[in-house]
């Protein structure tokens, strides 16, 4: 069953074609990834999804409901929780505070819930919170830092964290955009072993990754874009042979060759 | 009751307890623009229009309609709020400098068209009869003030504050995560304003006469740089800097003409060796409890629960 459904999706900025006519289907429960050289449009596909950009035509079905048009916060509070390819974490707040936030729309106390702090009510709201948000720091393993400046972390532990809150969403899809940017071989492996468990735990995960090894070694299904046309998808190993994504990545005489 | 504590005020100097009732209004002023700017990061250049807007507001409430004091009060925040959440719909969409300037402008509108209208007695003012109350009129300043510091405290500390924080640290993360960014902006405006109106109703109904002209761009300079000085985003600190600034050009005063130039240098210095202000990065309830040799009450929770979680985000690492 599609979790999420792209059919038609066209972005264009001024003269600039960014997304052109992507179909796209994620499975629900699987691990999908999306690669493609720098400037394919990989970002601003994510982008279309979470409603930050709107499809110039196009549209986007999440758990067969239409989203696009939707605001940013409403896709979010639906089940789509996202990291981003330059962190953006709330730095000037503890660890446990930026978790909080992510678990905000699972939440419902608004102002009166904050001026009747003490009710029996609130409280026990709150406590669901704070079980949640400890459940997810376990995930990824940053429990001895709840209390610690979410900038004052290490940046393998920064991207880490940006999962983290995005888990505490309780997201059915996430979308993690390039998560294992800059990390070290090691951290990349147990990156891997983390995503693989919070698909065992039922969340479909969409990724964009620049890392071959990382993309192979996980996948279900690999899509590829170029110049902001979906060029090929399928298994990893179908993708590894695909002469036109050899010769997006490396030109069209390494494609001639491969033959 | 009311008459011992009509004695104890009637027993302070009567200019003291006005610098004291000044402080108060100060710190009520401070902690609402505190919520606009300190919690959610919305630089607004035109606090002295909201606390102008509830001057006149419970003035004429009083004046025209003889309302009591503490409905009057009450009335004056809602009305202040709810002009705050039209004016805040268009213009927070803006940020930044862009939206101070807006505020800017949009306090020199009040300004200009208190000084025009007739129900507002253009530029001569208005005479506000003191108001009608069980206990004197200091007193019920700082039960306000008291009453200010509880609320606000309990926002910063709440499902709706860490939303307002999350919009300070980075909008598009925070709608991300789901938090309607224009609708918390919004309520915030709403907030500082509804505060800013109160704070308004008071000094009209101690101060019996106020002029559109008291609420100018310098009044809303001040009120921030309470909020600055004290640490942005700090309730300890919108308290000290609020006391601080209110207090000190009376204090000052022994030094006649070069009052202001000491008021100024005190600010530089302040800003030099406490850029993020007084309690900026400085959590004072977590500093409290070490005094006090007690764990902050979350750590507790999160130590307590650790060995007995289970649930589908529950890794085993």
């Amino acid at each position: 069953m599609a979790i999420l459904e792209l059919k038609n999706v066209t972005i264009r900025f001024g003269g600039l074609v960014a997304v052109n006519d992507v179909n796209l289907t994620v499975e629900k429960g699987t691990i999908q990834a999306l690669i493609g050289p720098n400037g394919a449009g990989k970002s601003t596909l994510f982008n279309l999804i979470t409603g930050i950009y709107r499809p110039t035509s196009g549209s986007i079905h999440f758990k067969d409901r239409s989203v696009s048009g939707t605001p940013t916060f409403k896709i979010a509070a639906a089940g789509i929780g996202r990291t981003f390819q330059n962190i953006r974490l709330f730095t000037d707040l503890t660890v446990l505070d930026n978790i909080l936030i992510g678990a905000h729309s699972r939440g419902r106390w608004n102002l009166t819930g904050a001026l009747m702090k003490f009710t029996p009510w609130v409280r026990k709201e709150e406590g669901k919170l704070l079980n949640l948000a400890k459940e997810c720091l376990q995930m990824v393993d940053l429990s001895y830092r709840a209390f610690e400046l979410a900038g004052n972390l290490p940046y393998g532990e920064q991207r880490r964290l940006e999962i983290a809150r995005a888990l505490a969403l309780q997201p059915d899809l996430l979308l993690l955009d390039e998560p294992a940017a800059g990390m070290n071989p090691q951290e990349k492996a147990e990156l891997m072993a983390m995503v693989q468990r919070i698909r065992a735990t039922g969340i479909t995960v969409f990724l964009v990754e620049h890392d071959m090894k990382f993309v192979m070694g996980i996948s279900d299904r690999i899509a590829v874009l170029d110049y902001g046309e979906k060029i090929a998808e399928g298994a990893p190993d179908e993708i590894r042979k695909n002469p036109k994504v050899i010769e997006a990545y490396l030109g069209k005489g390494a494609a001639d060759a491969h033959d | 009751m009311g008459d011992f504590l009509l004695l104890l005020t009637g027993s302070i100097n009567p200019y003291y307890l006005q610098i004291i009732v000044n402080i108060g209004i100060g710190i009520i002023l401070a902690l609402g623009l505190n919520v606009i700017t300190g919690l959610t990061g919305q630089l607004s250049l035109g606090h002295a229009a909201f606390m102008s807007i509830g001057a006149f507001t419970s003035a004429l409430l009083t004046i025209k309609l003889g309302m009591p004091f503490f409905a009057n009060l009450v009335l004056t925040g809602f009305i202040t709020a709810g002009v705050a959440a039209l004016i805040g719909l268009p213009i927070l969409r803006l940020t930044g400098d862009y939206l101070a300037i807006c505020t800017l402008g949009f306090a020199e509108i009040v300004k200009v068209v208190f000084l025009n209208l007739d129900i507002t007695n253009k530029a001569l003012g208005l005479t506000v009869p003191s108001a009608i109350t069980a206990v004197p009129m200091p007193i019920v300043v700082w039960l306000v003030v008291l009453l200010t510091i509880i609320c606000v405290t309990f926002i910063h500390s709440s499902r709706f504050g860490r939303a307002l924080m999350a919009v300070r640290g980075d909008e598009i993360a925070a709608e991300a995560m789901g938090i309607n960014v224009t609708l918390y902006k919004v309520q915030s405006f709403a907030i500082g304003a509804f505060l800013a109106g109160v704070g308004g109703g008071l000094y009209a109904h101690f101060m019996g006469y106020i002029n559109p002209s008291d609420f100018g761009f310098l009044k809303s300079v001040d009120i921030l740089s309470m909020i600055v000085l004290g640490g942005l985003g700090s309730i300890t600190g919108s308290v000290i800097g609020a006391s601080i600034l209110s207090a000190a050009p009376e204090f000052l005063r022994f030094m006649a003409s070069y009052r202001m130039l000491v008021y100024g240098g005190l600010l530089v210095c302040m800003m030099i060796f406490r850029p993020n202000g007084l309690m900026g990065g400085i959590n004072f309830t977590s500093l409290v409890l070490r005094t006090l040799g007690r764990k902050p009450h979350l750590k507790t929770i999160m130590e307590q629960k650790t060995a007995e979680t289970s649930g589908p985000c529950n890794g085993d690492t």
